[in-house]
């Protein structure tokens, strides 16, 4: 059977791991945009996975769309500098201009020019596709990291175990940082959910300003279970609370897919090797800041 | 749509890539231990393996019947895992003989 | 009708910029760089100048927008000198490798620490091996006129590199000298409007979809660095072309040197930037109070380096000071680095001096380069040196030997 391309953006042939959670977060999202996106990829596993070296030679480009790799934190920065250079060349009407990074090159390293691209209100949708370390260099925390993962900067042993930096949350919360920024739209989505997050996605595309949406992309690789449950994982993260999906329109929060019985979080650590060290006081440390997190979005 | 190796007539400027959608000359069906094996007679074509394949490997005909396509099906067996009546099943590859 | 204003350094450079039409400037402010953005801000505010402006919340994020600007077309600005031009330096390696087109004005400033705010060439040195080209001006009127050349440089196919333009930190930029200011219509005529190739520049189009920025493997690393090296090459002819041609179209030309009384002298002064004028001044001085037959070589062109230029000017003399505005610490000084390794293979070369000046802002007064040309003239005489290296006006009360 032939592949034809039609009006798809992401292709086959990508050389993303099997069973890759980000791909299929980016294949939901840039379909649902089309064609007419020029997308700039900040240094990730997905820069690697559609323009590493190893693409180069032969030319085996995954997008039927133009796209951009500077460097790590410039997301931001660099879609402000296309939105303003198209303006200028009055070239700016029916392009919308992707900034994809991960959750580090999001949270951490490109807050500064997230913010600043926000702050000023360019014409821009954000897509950050969380795997909640940094996954691309093999699997080091980053500000997304859940309480104590394991990951190789944060790996357990008898002084420390795992990610130990908590604070009170479960992880830097970006949707709020946007929020504060009083951009138009925020939305945070999950791939076991594609219906909402093409919704979501159409939703940004037919709005002016800044727009963010965070998708959660679990990572079979990094997180440690068979690269089949994937989607599993996605779902069981949503259904046990842990990954809430709601959107913020200007202003106003609305989740959109509740939950009727939240699964307890144990169900969703213990099947991830993350997580095969957690003892019963930890997770009921991560259980509190699930249910902290749920009261604070007014729902049980 | 493969492009040549270069010459020094066509060398570009940068490692710049001019081909979208050239991704389709990999066949990185190579890399997989498993492969998917659908039984048409249990399917009802819902699309869910098509909506979460990462590979974009299984796809709708015009017939609207599932298919998949081996170039690029990685082996993940997402599709396996996600079927809703269990109509797709992982094997062992076996060499071609 | 040309107009002729006293105007600052940095006022001159906005007022290029401006007639060069830039689509978008993207900057963050630094002294003493910042009033050439504020300038470029009322050109905008006021309808002058048809510009965006990316109000860039770091430099990183400006050169980012910059690179972001000029991916999509666009020709592109910007400003910074000192920490700014450090904080950009990742970036300036992707818009030199990019082979994007941008210009940026570097008002030279040292970088930190110790921290302060006055003219040396150090945050230049440190994008020396960019990639970048970098003009060093010594007036006002040629930081007005190198805005235009460096734009022209940049833009032709052959080249295509990101360019400096240097002026020295609080010196020139904050210093008002008369300058010529051609009509838009001149400007335009010798500054055509940026059109990139699809099928060639690093342009990001919908209707030639591209991936640009990505990996290379090392089967072919190297020879995009050749690409890039012969770029430079290139670089080095056709901006003798382009300064030409800007000479036939305004009246002025600077060449990628300025060889200031050499063809007879024994001992010759190579610097960069306003110590050019001084030593100029200081020359004529020695030449007619003490006979000694002194010049001055000026170097414009840093990056390509006028190879030729300078072993045609200085290989006939006896003894050739190099003063750099910086230092390479665990050896000497970058500019006599440079002078050194083209005169190396030279079948005639003259003695060489290595002296170290004006660090930090402190003046290089007459009486300091009066001081360096008679130490080169006394080598001249000898044929040899006293000292490895020499540091103009150090203060010997507190350091050294």
């Amino acid at each position: 059977m032939k592949s034809t391309c039609g009006d798809k953006v992401l292709v086959s042939g990508h050389r993303a791991c099997p069973g890759c959670g980000a791909i299929l977060a980016l294949k939901h999202a840039l379909n649902a945009l089309g064609k007419n996106i020029i997308v700039h990829v900040a240094t990730s596993c997905m820069e690697v996975s559609i323009m590493g070296g190893g693409v180069f030679p032969k030319g085996e480009y995954p997008l039927t769309c133009p796209s951009l790799h500077t460097a790590f934190e410039t997301g931001g920065a660099v879609v402000s500098g296309m939105d303003a250079g198209l303006k200028a060349l009055g070239k700016r009407e029916g392009v919308t201009l992707v900034a994809i990074a991960g959750d580090g090159g999001t949270a951490d390293i490109g807050l500064q020019t997230l913010s600043g691209a926000a702050e000023r209100g360019h014409d821009f949708i954000y897509i950050c596709y969380d795997n909640e370390a940094y996954m691309n260099t093999g699997n080091q925390r980053s500000g997304t990291t859940m309480p104590f993962a394991s990951t190789t900067t944060t790996p357990v042993g008898q002084k420390k175990r795992g990610e130990q930096h908590i604070q009170g949350r479960l992880r830097k919360d970006m949707p709020a940082i946007m929020a504060a920024h009083g951009i138009p739209y925020i939305a945070t989505a999950s791939i076991a959910y594609p219906a909402d997050l093409t919704k979501k996605v159409k939703k940004a595309a037919s709005i002016h300003g800044p727009r963010y949406i965070h998708i959660h992309s679990p990572c079979a690789t990094g997180w440690g279970f068979p690269e089949s449950k994937t989607i599993e994982m996605a779902r069981l993260a949503v259904q046990t609370g842990a990954w809430v999906l709601f959107e913020i329109e200007n202003g106003e929060l609305t989740v959109t897919q509740k939950v009727a019985q939240r699964k307890p979080v144990k169900d969703y650590l213990l099947v991830q090797r993350r997580f095969k060290h957690i003892t019963d006081p930890e997770i009921a440390q991560i259980q509190e800041l699930v249910d902290k997190k749920w009261k604070e979005l007014g729902l049980q | 749509m493969s492009k040549p190796y270069w010459t020094k007539e066509n060398f570009p400027i940068t490692p710049n890539i001019r081909n979208p959608a050239g991704s389709l000359a990999f066949k990185c069906g190579q890399w997989r231990s498993v492969r998917p094996v659908l039984d048409e007679k249990k399917c009802t074509k819902c699309g869910i393996c098509v909506l979460h394949c990462p590979d974009d490997a299984i796809a709708k005909n015009e017939k609207g019947e599932i298919e998949i396509n081996y170039d690029y099906c990685k082996g993940c067996g997402i599709c396996e895992n996600e079927c809703p009546v269990k109509a797709l099943k992982m094997i062992i590859e076996v060499a071609e003989k | 009708m040309n107009t002729r204003k006293l105007m600052s350094g940095n006022r001159a450079i906005a007022e290029a910029v401006k007639l060069s039409e830039v689509n978008v400037v993207s900057a963050y402010p630094i002294t003493p760089a910042t009033s050439i953005v504020e300038y470029l801000s009322e050109f905008i505010a006021r309808g002058e100048l048809a510009a965006e402006f990316v109000q860039a919340e770091s430099e990183f994020g400006a050169m980012s927008a910059c690179i972001g600007a000029s991916s999509v077309g666009a020709r592109v600005f910007t400003a910074t000198c000192s920490q700014g031009l450090a904080l950009m330096h990742e970036l300036n390696y992707v818009a030199a490798g990019l082979r994007l087109p941008i210009v940026m004005a570097v008002t030279n400033r040292q970088l930190s620490q110790p921290l302060g705010m006055w003219c040396d060439h150090s945050d230049a040195m440190g994008e020396r091996d960019s990639g970048w080209m970098q003009i060093y001006v010594e007036s006002c009127q040629e930081a007005f006129d190198t805005v235009i050349q460096a734009f022209k440089l940049a833009e032709t196919k052959e080249v295509l590199l990101p360019i400096m333009v240097c002026l020295d930190g609080f010196i020139l930029s904050h210093t008002s000298e008369p300058v010529e200011i051609p009509e838009q219509k001149e400007i335009r005529d010798f500054l055509p409007a940026y059109k990139p190739d699809a099928d060639y520049h690093t342009l990001l189009d919908v209707k030639k979809p591209l991936a640009a920025g990505g990996g290379c493997p090392p089967a072919f690393t190297m020879e995009f660095d050749y690409k890039k090296y012969d770029a430079q090459e290139k670089g080095r002819e056709m901006l003798r072309k382009i300064d030409e041609e800007f000479g036939d179209a305004f009246g002025r030309r600077y060449g990628l040197v300025e060889a200031y009384k050499c063809d007879d002298a024994d001992a010759i002064l190579v610097a960069m930037g306003t110590i050019v004028g001084t030593a100029k001044d200081v020359a004529d001085k020695l030449r007619s109070e003490k006979g000694w037959r002194v010049g001055v070589l000026k170097l414009r062109s840093y990056r390509p380096f006028p190879k030729e230029e300078v072993l045609k000017a200085a290989c006939g003399s006896k003894a050739v000071a190099v003063v750099s505005r910086a230092i390479s610490y665990g050896l000497g000084a970058p500019v006599f680095s440079d002078v050194a390794t083209a005169m190396y293979n030279a079948p005639e070369k003259p003695v060489l001096l290595n002296f170290i000046a004006g660090m930090g802002g402190r003046d290089v007064d007459k009486k300091g380069l009066a001081a360096v040309f008679e130490k080169t003239i006394k080598a001249a005489e000898t044929g040899k040196i006293e000292n490895e290296v020499e540091w103009v006006g150090l203060n010997k009360n507190l350091v050294g030997g």
